[in-house]
């Protein structure tokens, strides 16, 4: 029986199997953070329950953190409310235990999906979950890898399982080489467009293709990343050296006595050639565009050369009303090209788009220019301590406040401002996290989602541009 | 985890596509530790005219008149009826909680997301899909008649309309057992706690380097 990835990794969790085929999945990875964890916390309590596997368990703060004012301590946390739930964590893992705790502060605290991978406390083959709907970000590591409720954790934490129906399979196949300055976010956007925030919805999907093999570590997490604004609860690519490469010497990587076994094992994580999946979806890499979303979804996006589309473009009756609602929260007139759209704030950073490799290409187009005059702030916040150290080294923060953007610590910070960095109602921002849902980056606040090389773009002209006419 | 077996139900329109949970309770309100006490924020952008921040006195603020769950005769709501998509977006089980916590018991809609959906049995809420035209027929009853209702019947699988034509909806065994019966799952898996601890153990053989 020829069998998909997803077939595998399921298959290979199983513990139990009700009547209906709900099953017990086995978790080998639980990423903690401190939003959805102190209720969870609090009902093991209740019942007098422990861990059932502390060793499982990676916790960070990251959602509330600050990006700045970290010398005055916790002190610096001027939200009380956000300070208490970062300190309820602390308190809750030193009361139950943990693998690891990078906690406020820890030069290796960040971002919990960029810690993980960057750790090796991801590996192929395992199940990981986390109180996080980005958590389809591991999946690159051809993990099963998706978001949970509060409950769920609860029940992870009890149990080291987790009680799932499986899902449907479908295959993103992407073949072609992107065209210069084209990248993973912007395959994510198309494909969003192409399926809709619902396409995705009771599937597992697996990304496939040679441009899906041409991407690095980096490239393939932002897409896995954005499985979940397709509405698929996982996102995976198969193992190949790519994979293997990355996770080489990472600290919770497989000790050298188990390196060369595990690594066999996983060159066996990759879907059998023939292997059906209940859906295919095809995209041509050579032909896709860089992307700027328009709306409050991230379906509603357009290639950088379009423009704002009109209710009427629409037949659906709800669709148009959406439209209509959208162009309105957005103040944005129909037909408006993409490039005569001014912006006030830019975002660079969020689970999707805060590696190495993002701030690497967003500083390539800043270097030497500067952000323009009407911009009042263009945010870089690195996905971790350890990205923002490796930043310094290369010299990367020096290019962006050379060019006038403000260079911040690590922390989820304006893709979901729960901390002090947020937009002002009206204002509006080139974001490079995930979602441009109504008020997500602060009440009133106006998001457009694209790559960090076309945030770097838009800071630098004011407006939205193609990135590659800054290119030489 | 609260029981639900059948419900007659105030219905609710919220007549938009795509709700996400960042619309359901924006993430200001969830700062808080507690599971409890988000019903007043439920909907906060939308249903207030003064922007919301924990801890407010909700008697003093504003209510924007034209947000669906202000109309007085939707006041007492135990069903809201929605689109395709509802729950779309975060994770946060916050969402469910405010639902609950506001006084929905359940939600009728064309399709919900999948983390969403979950979230909801957790918490005695019940997520019914039913088709297209049925819930177009359910939006149009529910704006031409004031106080419209319906029943609901987990057991059964329906939903009753006032005018006596039974809509029937689909749901999983093992969710329905769990919901009518109003069982904690982790008291269940820890049934099989001999089957995981197996299981755990021949994955320590297999591939030791996953335990610390």
């Amino acid at each position: 029986m020829l069998r998909t990835l997803y077939d595998k990794l399921w298959e290979s969790h199983v513990v139990h199997q009700e009547e209906d085929g709900t099953a017990l999945l086995y978790i080998d990875r639980h990423l903690v953070h401190e939003v959805t964890s102190p209720q969870a916390f609090e009902g093991l309590k209740l019942a007098g329950r422990k861990l059932w596997r502390a060793d499982s368990v990676v916790a960070t703060a990251d959602h509330n953190t600050p990006t700045q004012g970290w010398e005055r301590g916790i002190e610096g946390i001027e939200d009380k409310v956000s300070r208490l739930q970062i300190e309820t964590l602390s308190t809750n893992i030193q009361a139950f235990g943990a693998l690891s705790y990078f906690p406020f502060r820890d030069p290796r605290q960040g971002i919990v999906h960029v810690i993980g991978p960057e750790q090796g406390a991801t590996l192929p083959g395992m199940t990981v979950v986390c109180g996080d709907s980005h958590t389809s970000t591991h999946g690159a590591f051809a993990c099963l890898a998706h978001g949970i409720g509060t409950s769920e954790v609860e029940h992870v934490m009890a149990t080291q399982c987790l009680l799932q129906k499986k899902s449907k399979s479908m295959r993103v196949l992407v073949n072609g080489q992107l065209g210069k300055a084209v990248t993973a976010k912007d395959i994510a956007l198309a494909l969003i467009g192409q399926i809709g925030t619902a396409g995705g919805t009771g599937y597992a999907i697996e990304f496939a293709g040679s441009a899906i093999r041409g991407l690095s570590m980096e490239g393939r997490m932002t897409l896995c990343n954005m499985a979940i604004e397709a509405g698929a609860r996982a996102g995976m690519v198969a193992v190949d050296e790519v994979t293997i490469e990355y996770l080489k010497g990472r600290p919770f990587a497989p000790r050298e006595d188990q390196w060369d076994r595990a690594v066999a094992y996983w060159r066996t994580l990759g879907s059998d050639a023939g292997a059906q999946f209940d859906a295919t979806v095809e995209l041509d890499a050579s032909r896709l565009q860089p992307q700027v979303t328009w709306g409050t979804s991230p379906e509603m996006v357009v290639d950088i050369a379009g423009a704002v589309p009109a209710p009427e473009d629409f037949s659906d009756p709800v669709k148009r009303e959406g439209v209509a609602r959208a162009l309105q929260y957005m103040g944005l007139t129909p037909r408006t090209p993409l490039t005569q759209i001014k912006i006030d704030k830019v975002f660079i950073g969020s689970c999707t788009n805060s590696r190495i490799e993002d701030l690497r290409a967003a500083a390539g187009i800043a270097r030497g220019r500067h952000v323009a005059a009407n911009v009042k702030l263009a945010l870089v916040v690195p996905g971790s301590g350890l990205v923002k150290r490796q930043a310094e080294a290369e010299g990367l923060d020096k290019i962006f406040t050379d060019a006038g953007f403000e260079w911040r610590q690590p922390g989820c910070s304006m893709c979901l401002a729960m901390n002090a960095d947020r937009l002002a109602p009206g204002e509006r921002c080139a974001s490079t996290s995930n979602r441009n849902f109504e008020g997500r980056q602060g009440n009133g606040g106006r998001t457009h989602l694209l790559s960090p090389q076309m945030a770097a773009a838009a800071a630098i002209a004011g407006h939205f541009a193609d990135v590659r006419e800054l290119l030489s | 985890m609260r029981k639900f077996t059948q419900l007659d139900g105030l219905v609710a329109p919220l007549d938009r596509a795509n709700v996400d949970t960042d619309a359901i309770i924006p993430k200001q309100f969830l700062k808080s530790i507690k599971r409890s006490g988000f019903g007043p924020n439920l909907f906060d952008e939308w249903r207030y005219l003064d922007h919301g921040e924990p801890g407010m006195d909700h008697a003093k603020r504003t209510p924007n008149p034209n947000f669906v769950l202000n109309q007085p005769r939707y006041e007492g709501a135990a069903i809201l009826l929605t689109r395709d998509n509802f729950g779309c977006g975060s994770s946060r089980e916050h969402a469910p909680w405010a639902l609950e916590d506001f006084g929905l018991r359940a939600l009728i809609g064309v399709s919900f997301a999948d983390i969403f959906f979950n979230n909801c049995f957790k918490n005695g809420l019940l997520p019914i899909r039913l088709s297209k035209p049925e819930v177009d027929e359910l939006f149009a009853q529910t704006l031409q008649q004031p106080g419209y209702r319906l029943r609901i019947d987990l057991k059964a699988q329906t939903v009753t309309r006032p005018d006596g034509k039974v809509l029937r909806f689909e749901v999983e065994a093992f969710r329905k057992h769990c919901l009518l019966d109003g069982l904690d799952e982790i008291g269940l898996t820890l049934r099989h706690a001999d089957k995981i601890r197996e299981f755990e153990a021949r994955r320590r053989f297999e591939q030791p380097w996953l335990f610390a």
